[in-house]
């Protein structure tokens, strides 16, 4: 064998090869791309929860990647009966029906009470304030309306490729929404 | 207690248990804001970023061969990527929702994502890692730091080398069937992205960041998931790095140039008496690949039922299959015991769908092991394979297109007019390189 005819004709076979190879590569991706795409959204998605499956557990004060939390307590008003002694806002017997911190479940004092009429109050969220652990929600549920529920917020939320809370999520509550249609509310109670 | 949730679970099947009130005062109620999401538009301008920034480095690796260009890119990229986006999007995640979205018809792919993970790769197969080059946020920090770059041994560095096969395999095994992200959950820099995160991950980030500073790019080399497929990819680039502008003088200044190990030295052809020794090692190797195929997809299937109950849904199974007999607790519930409730209602459907995973997970184990069986074989006899090369060219795998050899070779620096070309010929053994430049 002459070195000199054999070595121009081995690159050329490697050139081959590598042709072939970058075809076959190109093809592959363009065929992963063509199985994929059909099964894609122009919209995008994001995480929300399903206030009917939350279970109010506490997790989503405790996962989340931010240091606080994305998910915050939200408040359907049309649901709410305004009642002067809030289960979602007293502690279970209550010393007194006043805003001391030792009478109130939330314990960041998140929840502003406002006189409206008698004997009506409303009652609003600090979003700066809350952590969403979801004590008042689990009051307001237990024996009340559920017009209080938690929901991510989007102005907050940097919409993880892996939800951390949707992991531990203890009620499987947590599921991907079109980003067009980012929040799931309220709207029955219950 | 107990009896006050049997009560409430009674009123919760009535209307409402307190109307709401009908405000004589006329008072209006306020409406629940809903913050928007993030602007569909401005995911797109991410993929418009990603795309501009890729075409820049392209020309600013093969056109001007510069790497101020690209220290300017990495830096940008660095913040746009790393500190704006939060390292979220990016093409080393989404590799994970391509396998979802393969081994789950429901999960619908956001399309920016899916264009995060096929640009790089296209560009990669044309022109090799130019994502590595400026615009991943993880490679940008890493090579930024990167100020006293010690050699990391050769036998050491091929070992490490396979790591990100089996990551990526891994990667994709959790994502297909569902279970986790665990490329994103155990990121090391996102957690500097965003100034927080899990202690562990805090750590671990600060730690590879600190080796960096000693070892060139130790997550891209030796762990990075997407930079395995890269490598794959720039393995059959048409366009290559190339150290030198036009033709190699083999003058070795830019021998030690390189901080990745990605530069490989001319070798002869090997003579006849190693030649047959080789030959034989490749025979029995090639013969040995099945063998380590069936035994890794073997193992792996041994421990896909471990594995599977990283799946939130098994370990809910499991956790039902242990509680069974014992009665339900009462009083404060973590949320374990929430969890067990749930699956109390519904006993049949969480074993159902466990049983649905785990089945998953073992042909996932059997090409996952299989795959790590592959990487293994072919990671052999690419060590006994010998290709004759003539000048000093880096591995076009393991490239990362940085372009720091091209201020060491004289012919590029004659292009530049930093020395006359007449220098080349008249005194090229005195040659050195650049002042300021460390060749250690």
């Amino acid at each position: 064998m002459n070195p000199g005819i054999s070595k121009p004709s081995s690159v050329t076979r490697r050139q081959f090869l590598r042709d072939g190879a970058r075809a076959a590569g190109l093809a592959g991706l363009g065929g992963l791309l063509g199985l994929v795409a059909e099964r894609s959204t122009a919209k995008g998605t994001v995480w929300q929860i399903d206030p009917q499956k939350c279970v109010r557990c506490g997790n989503c004060a405790l996962y989340c990647v931010l240091e606080q939390s994305a998910v915050k307590c939200v408040h359907a008003y049309a649901l709410c009966g305004y009642c002067q002694l809030c289960t979602g806002y007293f502690e279970p017997d209550p010393n007194d029906l006043n805003t001391g911190a030792e009478n109130c479940l939330c314990p960041t004092s998140a929840i502003k009470r406002t006189y409206i009429e008698d004997p009506y109050y409303e009652y609003t969220i600090d979003e700066q304030l809350c952590i969403g652990c979801a004590k008042c929600v689990e009051g307001c549920h237990r024996f009340g309306n559920g017009s209080l529920f938690l929901q991510v917020r989007h102005d907050r939320c940097l919409n993880c490729n892996e939800c951390a809370i949707a992991k531990v999520c203890a009620g499987d509550a947590f599921r991907r929404v079109p980003a067009d249609q980012p929040y799931l509310l309220k709207t029955d109670t219950f | 207690m107990a009896l006050l949730w049997l009560l409430s679970a009674v009123a919760s099947l009535a209307e409402q248990r307190f109307p709401p009130p009908d405000f004589e005062g006329g008072h209006q109620l306020p409406v629940t804001t809903t913050p928007p999401a993030r602007a569909l538009t401005l995911d797109y301008l991410d993929v418009g970023v990603l795309g501009l920034s890729l075409g820049l480095a392209i020309w600013l690796v093969y056109r001007r061969r510069s790497r101020k260009g690209l220290i300017v890119l990495s830096i940008f990229s660095l913040l746009y990527f790393g500190f704006w986006r939060h390292g979220c999007v990016c093409a080393i995640g989404s590799l994970q929702n391509v396998a979802l979205a393969l081994g789950d018809r429901s999960y619908a792919l956001p399309l920016a994502v899916l264009a995060f993970f096929v640009l790089p790769l296209a560009v990669a197969i044309f022109a090799g890692r130019i994502f590595c080059a400026g615009v991943c946020p993880h490679g940008a920090l890493q090579d930024l730091v990167l100020l006293k770059p010690l050699k990391v041994p050769p036998g050491l560095e091929a070992a490490l080398s396979v790591l990100p096969f089996l990551y990526l395999g891994a990667g994709v095994l959790f994502a297909a069937t569902g279970s986790a992200f665990i490329i994103c959950e155990y990121d090391p820099f996102v957690p500097v992205f965003r100034l927080s995160g899990r202690a562990l991950m805090v750590l671990s980030g600060a730690a590879l960041l600190g080796l960096s500073i000693f070892v060139g790019r130790p997550y891209c080399r030796f762990l990075c998931p997407y930079g395995a497929l890269l490598k794959l990819a720039a393995a059959v680039a048409k366009w290559r790095v190339r150290v030198t502008p036009d033709n190699c003088t083999q003058c070795r200044l830019c021998e030690a140039s390189c901080p990745f190990g990605a530069m490989r030295e001319p070798q002869a052809r090997p003579g006849t008496q190693t030649h047959a020794r080789d030959r034989r090692r490749l025979g029995w190797l090639l013969l040995l690949l099945p063998l380590l195929l069936a035994g890794g997809g073997w193992l792996g299937y041994r421990f896909s039922a471990p594995a599977s109950r990283l799946h939130p849904t098994v370990s809910l199974a499991d956790l039902l299959i242990r509680a069974q007999g014992s009665p339900p607790k009462i009083g404060a519930l973590t949320p374990d015991d929430l969890a067990l409730e749930r699956a109390r209602q519904a006993p049949q459907e969480i074993l159902a769908a466990a049983a649905a995973i785990q089945r998953r997970f073992a042909i996932g184990g059997w090409i996952f092991g299989a795959w790590v069986g592959l990487v293994f074989g072919v990671k052999l006899i690419s060590v006994s394979v010998h290709r004759p090369r003539t000048d000093y060219e880096p591995d076009s795998g393991d490239c990362f297109a940085c372009a720091r050899c091209f201020e060491y070779c004289p012919n590029e620096l004659v292009r530049r007019g930093v020395i006359p070309a007449t220098t080349l010929t008249a005194a090229a053994p005195e040659i050195s390189g650049p002042p300021g430049l460390d060749r250690s």
